[in-house]
């Protein structure tokens, strides 16, 4: 293969090298320590020292009460499920909301297109809790929201089905609602990147082979896009799953989802033992689907 | 009115087209027979391109009409209109095999899967890519992809198929290897093709006819022969080979003959054109394979002389760029007939003697 002066150069100083260490040091520094700490501190046992954790103890120092407990107390469990189908219902709805707005970002005359992709980014220039808030008040038993959506289910429904308001606030209704709001984008942008590329000639060629628009959609636009609905679907799927302030402010206290369980965990019942092992299940639990995923990719040679 | 059994295949009648205030196709009215090749030549922007997105309804005329078979194709979308396409990209589907891909048009018609498959295996014959079914389009050579395409767009049986520049993306080799092919296959399938191309050597070879267009217009139809020898304007006579041009006035006529004064080249005698009057300005045309060079002043009328100024020597053939008198470069090929070095060829700074047959020079009142 022929390589350039400059290249040579490059690689003989060992410039490339240098070069993919930058992001493995980053990934070293902050993913993989703070995780080994984690996960160091998940088979510690809990003392009411500062931190209130050690390794003492009988041989081996080690202590899986944390991974016992949680397997077998059935409060964990149900966290993992609920944040699991909390995350994956938010997933869906930012898919099927998500995809016709970007298949609708690519198709537009392209002096549209900047305008309507700066106004799905518009939202992250206020303030994440601030927009929250503004969900609390609008799901809230006497906001305008509440009233407008009380009244017509009213409408709708037999008389004595009729209620007050209907409880939106504290439900993982509202959690559900305000993730898909908040992680949209996240679904929207990687598969405006994946539509974008795609040859508006193949859909040309499938409609000239007797294809409908709604064929050609299911035949050739759906298979071309699902890199962008796997990379959107796992942009709001993970952090989704693990989300604190959402289910902390709108969620239910009753069935909490897991990111609320670590937090409890870490501040009010200081056992940061049991926090760290929930932490390194959620992890690996997000983990391993994407490695299994990207190890799929890697064989089949990618979808161009 | 023409009578009902005599309507063309093909019938486009005034058609135009505009984008916004720009003319793309300008009222185009042409006939294609059925198993015809017919070429639509031209430039980049001169709305060949244009005029096949029509036909293949992906952009609906401005004004005018297209029949195919009789049939008014206005409200006939793309996926209804027995009208196959094959892309100048080729637009293959990079998700689908070969199989597939030639398959495709096939999906969602009525018929059995067995008919299906059939179809295919048939289509995979005739363009030799059976060993390849189950490879992937960026897994195969450009010129095997070019024969998916063609037998993807085949594979439907359409009535008529279009072609947007079919050889463009291939090397020269190939090229040609494969305009034998695609005629080949045209006769055995027996499907009209409309070829869109600015290759006018890939037009001469492929086509039965063709248009030659420019700005939108069509300027000519008609055989490779006619257009090439019997040019009817100025555009035409320069975009189809080579021609050296110069300015004359018509004086007269004798003996079936045109009687031309050219500055350049003297009195000229030149193949009659009806509609030309004495004292009309015109252009002669020359073509350089029809001028004949030699060291010596030949015998009867349309001899010049002037002198080498540049040759190349092709092998086969050389090119010879002369200087008139009068300052005018003049092009003129010359078989080299002879082995070796031949004391009648002419060389660099050479007197020599151009010469014509009236019936060879082309007048052109446009």
């Amino acid at each position: 293969m022929a390589q350039s002066r400059l290249s040579r150069w490059f690689d003989r100083k060992g410039w490339s090298d240098a070069i993919i260490a930058v992001p493995y040091l980053w990934l070293i520094v902050l993913f993989l320590l703070p995780f080994l700490i984690v996960l160091a501190m998940s088979v510690a046992t809990k003392t009411p020292t500062a931190p209130p954790f050690s390794f003492g103890g009988d041989y081996p120092w080690l202590n899986f009460e944390g991974y016992v407990r949680l397997f077998s107390d059935g409060l964990y469990l149900r966290a993992f499920l609920t944040s699991v189908l909390n995350a994956a219902a938010a997933m869906v709805l930012c898919l099927l909301i998500g995809y016709p707005m970007a298949l609708g970002l690519v198709r537009v005359a392209p002096a549209w297109r900047n305008i309507l992709l700066m106004l799905v980014i518009l939202p992250f220039w206020t303030s994440f809790l601030l927009r929250v808030y503004a969900w609390m008040g609008l799901m809230g038993s006497n906001s305008w929201f509440n009233n407008m959506l009380t009244d017509w289910w009213n409408f709708i429904v037999p008389l004595d089905w009729a209620v007050r308001s209907i409880p939106m606030m504290h439900t993982n209704f509202a959690v559900v609602l305000v993730m898909v709001y908040t992680y949209l984008p996240f679904m929207i942008l990687p598969l405006y990147a994946n539509l974008e590329r795609l040859d508006l000639t193949l859909d040309e060629a499938a409609l000239d082979l007797g294809s409908r628009p709604h064929q050609v959609f299911f035949d050739v636009t759906l298979p071309q896009s699902i890199p962008g609905i796997i990379a959107g679907g796992m942009l709001v799927f993970i952090p989704a799953a693990g989300e604190l302030v959402i289910p902390t402010l709108v969620g239910s206290s009753s069935s909490p989802m897991i990111g609320r369980v670590i937090s409890d965990e870490f501040s009010s019942a200081r056992d940061w033992p049991m926090a760290s092992a929930v932490a390194v299940t959620l992890l690996v639990l997000m983990v391993v689907p994407t490695m299994i995923y990207s190890h799929y990719q890697a064989k089949s040679g990618g979808v161009k | 009115m023409i009578p009902a059994q005599a309507e063309p295949f093909l019938r486009i009648e005034g058609v135009s087209k505009k984008f916004g205030n720009f003319t793309a196709v300008s009222d185009v009215s042409l006939t294609v027979e059925k198993g015809e090749i017919f070429a639509l030549l031209g430039g980049s922007g001169c709305g060949k391109t244009t005029l096949l997105r029509m036909l293949a309804g992906f952009e609906n005329p401005t004004a005018g009409k297209i029949f195919l078979d009789g049939k008014d194709m206005a409200d006939v979308p793309p996926w209804s209109r027995p009208v196959h396409m094959m892309f100048q990209s080729y637009a293959l589907f990079p998700h689908m095999t070969v199989e597939k891909n030639i398959g495709y048009g096939l999906k969602h018609e009525p018929i059995s899967k067995a008919a299906k498959a059939d179809r295919v295996r048939e289509m995979l014959d005739l363009v030799q890519l059976t060993e390849f079914a189950a490879r992937k389009p960026h897994q195969i050579s450009g010129g095997q992809r070019q024969r998916v395409a063609l037998a993807r767009a085949l594979a439907r049986q359409p009535k008529l198929l279009l072609l947007d520049e079919p050889l463009a993306a291939l090397d020269k080799k190939l090229r040609e290897h494969t305009q034998f092919e695609l005629m080949s296959i045209q006769q055995r399938t027996g499907v009209t093709f409309i070829v869109v191309t600015h290759d006018q050597e890939e037009a001469m070879t492929l086509a039965d006819r063709i248009a030659v267009m420019d700005r939108g217009q069509v300027k000519q139809i008609g055989s490779p022969t006619d257009i090439y020898e019997f040019p009817d304007s100025r555009f035409v006579a320069g975009f189809i080979g080579s021609i050296t041009s110069f300015e004359a006035v018509v004086t007269g006529r004798s003996g079936g003959h045109l009687l031309l004064q050219a500055p350049a080249l003297g009195m000229v005698q030149a193949r009659d054109v009806p509609g030309v009057i004495e004292g009309q300005a015109v252009t002669l045309a020359l073509r350089p394979e029809k001028l004949r060079l030699t060291k010596t002043r030949p015998e009867g009328p349309n001899v010049v002389e002037g002198q080498v100024k540049d040759l190349a020597y092709f092998g086969k053939d050389s090119l010879y760029r002369i200087i008139l008198p009068s300052g005018e470069l003049v092009q003129a090929h010359a078989v080299n007939a002879n082995r070796g070095e031949d004391a009648a060829r002419a060389d660099w700074d050479d007197k020599v003697f151009l010469s014509f047959d009236p019936a060879s020079a082309i007048v052109l009142a446009e």
